[in-house]
């Protein structure tokens, strides 16, 4: 029952999250983006990964988070996903965390909205909380 | 024998798959040759190796029940082919039937890796009763037969000519030849030999250690080897790079002047270009590896109909991409089975309408222009227009009134509404109402188009353009939205470009009830603007900028601070629109990549490629943008009122509605004279003071029997019910010609040729290439109503 997982943590708006390792493909700085007209506020735009096309997802918006201050650029980590890569915006890059799975706990009930969904458990490091996220639901936007 | 490597196994059963679908294809195809006769030498060779094959190589990887069943088939070939039983009708259905049966098993175990739990002992049975029916005199003894050779003793080996076997006695060292070579490569053989005679006698036992059985040793060369599609798709990828690559390198280069790197980014280039053809290349196929299912579908569907339907095929080499092969194959097999079942028609009513009693199937693929045609020909019926007109107005599909004015372009091009078939009955082959719609949008999904053509009583041809790839394409690249998004327009949907400057730009760009239009040669044009487009109407803040009440010139909104307007006229769909756009910059070849899903619920877009600066440019859905302009009806009826026309000599144009009265075959009125076209049952039409009239709208329409006032009054013994009429007005009052017929709607530039004094005729025009009487129409009127003309009496 010590079985660890690894994950790459970042920030957002203060808070701390994590998704599997296993599940990124590369952490990037900010990338030039193409925006797309129409699509959900959420798709920030499209980025050029070595010829691959890359959607971005503002992680912020995602998670109903308030945007993004004016100025500050987001940071890029590519999840490795069925349908191809997507990025999902984030504030900063932290670093790579080993945990064990047994000290995963379910999320408090009281969250609500779409972070409900999205976070599926959450560690508690000795000064703060690192919310893991779903990356599978967080890359499938709800039908526009 | 168990495999125990599971990966080992699973390549064993993919090769056998593999080779056994493209072999029962084969299977297929010889066995129809020698239904028809044109079996060649070696037909039965090819069709009996097929089978032995699949059988060698199920019993190898122990795949017990499709060794049994190729057994069984295995013994009646090896009968045939050895002359002791002749083919029949009987035979060969059931010898398709076979093919079928292993087939399915083969899907099957495609699908879950399991051979099916399909009962098929009753084809087994026909199987083995049609081993022992024919008249075979000889005794099927222990003759030790080599697997392809023919039992050397055996006085008259032929082995070929189905139409004649007794007196055909065909040489027999081709065959030998051809057969020897397994045998020499696989010494194990003897020891497997087949011997028909005890299979005869107990079919039901497999086949002794049969994992020595030969491989297909067909032509198999080594010239050719398989390569997972997954690769060439990667390389395909990885050239698209390269191409993008190259292009960046090109760009920077306007600023080097290294007389090397500049030779070396020549050389780059060419090589780049080289490569990408080549690599192209690899994923062509011949259209052949569609069509050859074609003949056995032909065959079924025949057969099922009592039909006979000869298909040619013409043009097989002719080679595609393998994602659009696989996009038309659907759409082809549909249409074949239409022309089979719709088209052609029954042997009797074939021989009564003087034609041979087979009908013709004709497919023919070519190149042209960089892209592919298809054409689909039958001398079938072809469609009967007022079929489908009248079909159209049950089905709802088109107004009554309408159904009389369409030409017959646009009534053909209703087959192609959803929700329509002509089809006096849905068979279980087509006709259920879901088929050309699903054809026309399945082929325009690739950038193809479809033409119909037909003549009743002659035939019908279908017409299929299509784009000889899809990965890279040539496209405009346009901008939008302040100069800093690109947009890929593909070149398939591009007609031309216009660009208005100065005063133009203020007087050019009309406004119909809000929408703004653009005379393109007299032809009215509805333009959309992409920056509103795209910033979508619904969730911009921008407010809508020409509402109904806005008097403001949509020049004046978007381009007055420029100097110019750059508007890109378009097709999607068969219509027509202008797009305007910031600027124009070049055409390229672009590759074209999907987007993710989280982006597909957007029709505007067809995908994303990458620019040479490395960004990222959005490619245009033409049909997706014009609807989410609202510019196509979702249900394509306005396509029906666009008409094709020559944009030149425009002014001259004259709308012609054309008609026949009694015995005059083509008569003519211009159409601005026309308030109506009218149908009345016979039963309305009363008789008032000597004349016929209808109650219409209120009021009493006086008829006129325009074929009374011809030359040739032609008797018309029995009247149309109901009788078309075509409502004249002038001055207020109305007034009905009853014509026999209404035939089309045209533009045309009409010159009159011959002056005429005949009565009721101003002159004779060629219209549609075809002579045509232009109708006096005031004269017949006077001459049928005397009082028309007169200023109401006061109080009557």
């Amino acid at each position: 029952m010590s079985q660890t997982k690894q994950y790459c943590t970042f920030y957002l708006h203060g808070l701390y999250f994590g998704v599997e390792v296993l599940a990124v493909q590369e952490v990037l700085r900010h990338q030039p983006m193409t925006r797309v007209p129409l699509a959900s506020a959420t798709v920030q735009g499209l980025i050029n990964l070595r010829g691959q096309i890359v959607t971005a997802i503002d992680l912020r918006l995602r998670l109903e988070l308030p945007p993004r201050a004016g100025g500050q650029l987001p940071m890029n980590v590519v999840i490795r996903h069925a349908d191809g890569a997507v990025s999902l915006l984030v504030d900063e890059i932290g670093e790579v965390l080993e945990m064990a799975d047994d000290g995963l706990e379910r999320p408090p009930e009281t969250i609500r909205g779409a972070a409900r969904e999205l976070i599926k458990g959450v560690y508690k490091l000795k000064e703060r909380l690192l919310l893991i996220l779903d990356t599978d639901k967080t890359v499938c936007l709800p039908a526009a | 024998m168990a495999i125990n490597n599971e990966a080992l196994q699973q390549q064993l059963i993919n090769d056998l798959l593999m080779e056994s679908f493209e072999g029962l294809d084969r299977f297929d195809r010889e066995l129809l040759a020698m239904e028809s006769g044109q079996s060649r030498p070696d037909t039965l060779n090819v069709i009996f190796r097929v089978i032995h094959t699949i059988k060698g190589t199920a019993g190898c990887i122990g795949l017990g029940k499709i060794e049994a069943l190729a057994h069984t088939g295995e013994s009646l070939l090896s009968l045939l082919r050895d002359d002791k039983i002749k083919p029949s009708p009987a035979l060969i259905a059931a010898l398709l039937e076979y093919s079928d049966a292993l087939k399915a098993m083969m899907r099957c175990l495609e699908k879950n890796g399991q051979e099916g739990e399909d009962d098929y002992s009753a084809l087994v049975e026909k199987l083995k009763t049609l081993q022992t029916e024919p008249a075979a005199p000889k005794p099927v003894v222990d003759s030790g037969w080599g697997l392809f050779e023919d039992e050397p003793t055996e006085p008259a080996p032929a082995v070929a000519t189905i139409q004649a076997p007794a007196e055909s006695p065909a040489p027999a060292t081709p065959v030998v030849t051809e057969a020897a070579e397994p045998a020499v490569t696989n010494p194990a053989k003897p020891a497997v030999a087949e011997k028909p005679g005890v299979v005869a006698e107990k079919p039901g036992t497999p086949a002794a250690a049969p994992e020595s059985a030969p491989r297909a040793a067909g032509s198999i060369s080594e010239s050719a080897i398989r390569v997972d599609v997954g690769q060439l798709d990667k390389l395909m990828n990885l050239v698209g790079e390269l191409v993008l690559a190259r292009n960046q390198i090109i760009q920077y280069l306007g600023k080097a002047s290294e007389p090397m790197l500049l030779s070396a980014a020549q050389r780059l280039n060419l090589i780049t270009t080289e490569l990408q053809e080549s690599v192209m290349k690899t994923r062509m196929q011949p259209i052949d590896n569609v069509w050859s299912k074609f003949p056995r579908i032909v065959r079924d569907v025949a057969h099922e109909l009592g039909k006979r339907v000869k298909l040619i095929m013409e043009g097989q080499e002719t080679e595609l991409d393998r994602t659009i092969i696989e996009a038309i194959k659907d759409p082809l097999t549909h249409i074949i089975r239409n022309a089979v079942d719709h088209g052609i028609e029954l042997p009797a009513a074939r021989a009564a309408a003087g034609k041979p009693e087979e009908g013709l199937l004709i497919l023919r693929a070519f190149h042209e222009g960089g892209q592919v045609n298809i054409e689909i020909l039958d001398d079938g019926k072809g469609i009967n227009l007022a079929r489908v007109k009248q079909k159209a107005v049950e089905k709802n599909l088109l107004a009554l009134d309408q159904a009389a004015t369409i030409s017959d372009r646009e009534a053909m091009n209703l087959i192609f509404l959803p929700g329509f078939s002509t089809a006096e009955q849905v068979t279980n082959l087509s006709g259920r109402g879901v088929g050309m719609d699903v054809v026309k949008t399945n082929i325009e999904k690739i950038g193809g188009s479809v033409d119909l053509f037909s003549e009743a009583g002659q035939g019908t041809t279908l017409k299929i353009k299509i784009p000889l790839t899809l990965a890279i394409i040539p496209a405009l690249i346009v901008t939008s939205g302040g100069g800093s998004e690109r947009f890929a327009i593909p070149q398939v949907n591009l007609l031309e470009l216009v660009r208005l400057e100065g005063e133009q730009v203020r007087k050019g760009i009309e406004s119909l009830y809000g929408s703004p239009v653009y005379r393109l040669r007299g032809r009215l044009l509805p333009i959309i603007y992409l920056k509103q487009v795209l910033a979508g109407r619904q969730k911009s803040p921008v407010p809508v900028e020409f509402g109904p009440a806005n008097d403001r010139l949509p020049g004046e909104g978007l381009g007055a601070e420029n100097e110019s307007v750059n508007i890109v006229v378009l097709q999607a769909d068969g219509r027509q629109f202008g797009v305007v756009v910031e600027e124009i910059n070049d055409t390229e070849e672009i590759v074209v990549k999907p987007l993710g899903k989280q982006l597909k619920g957007i029709a505007c877009f067809a995908g994303a490629t990458i620019m040479g600066d490395g960004q990222v440019a959005l490619i245009l859905d033409v049909l997706g943008l014009a609807q989410e302009a609202r510019m196509i009806s979702e249900t394509r009826d306005r396509a029906l009122t666009e008409k094709p026309e020559e944009p030149a000599r425009r002014d001259e144009r004259q709308t012609l509605l054309l008609f026949n009265a009694g015995e005059n075959a083509r008569l003519a009125i211009p159409l601005s004279t026309v308030a109506r076209l009218e149908e009345f049952p016979l039963k309305t039409i009363e008789r008032a003071g000597g004349q016929e009239v209808v109650q219409y709208r209120g009021q009493i329409l006086p008829l006129i029997q325009v074929s009374q006032y011809l030359p040739q009054p032609g008797r018309e013994p029995v009247r149309p019910d109901p009788v078309q009429v075509v409502v004249y007005s002038e001055s207020g009052r109305s007034v009905g010609l009853v014509v026999s017929q209404i035939n089309d709607i045209v533009h045309e530039v009409v010159t009159v040729r011959r002056e005429s004094s005949r009565q009721g005729i101003l002159g004779s025009a060629v219209i549609q290439d075809r002579v045509t009487d232009l109708l006096d129409v005031p004269k017949i009127i006077r001459a049928a109503d005397p009082d028309f003309y007169r200023e109401p009496k006061a109080g009557a």
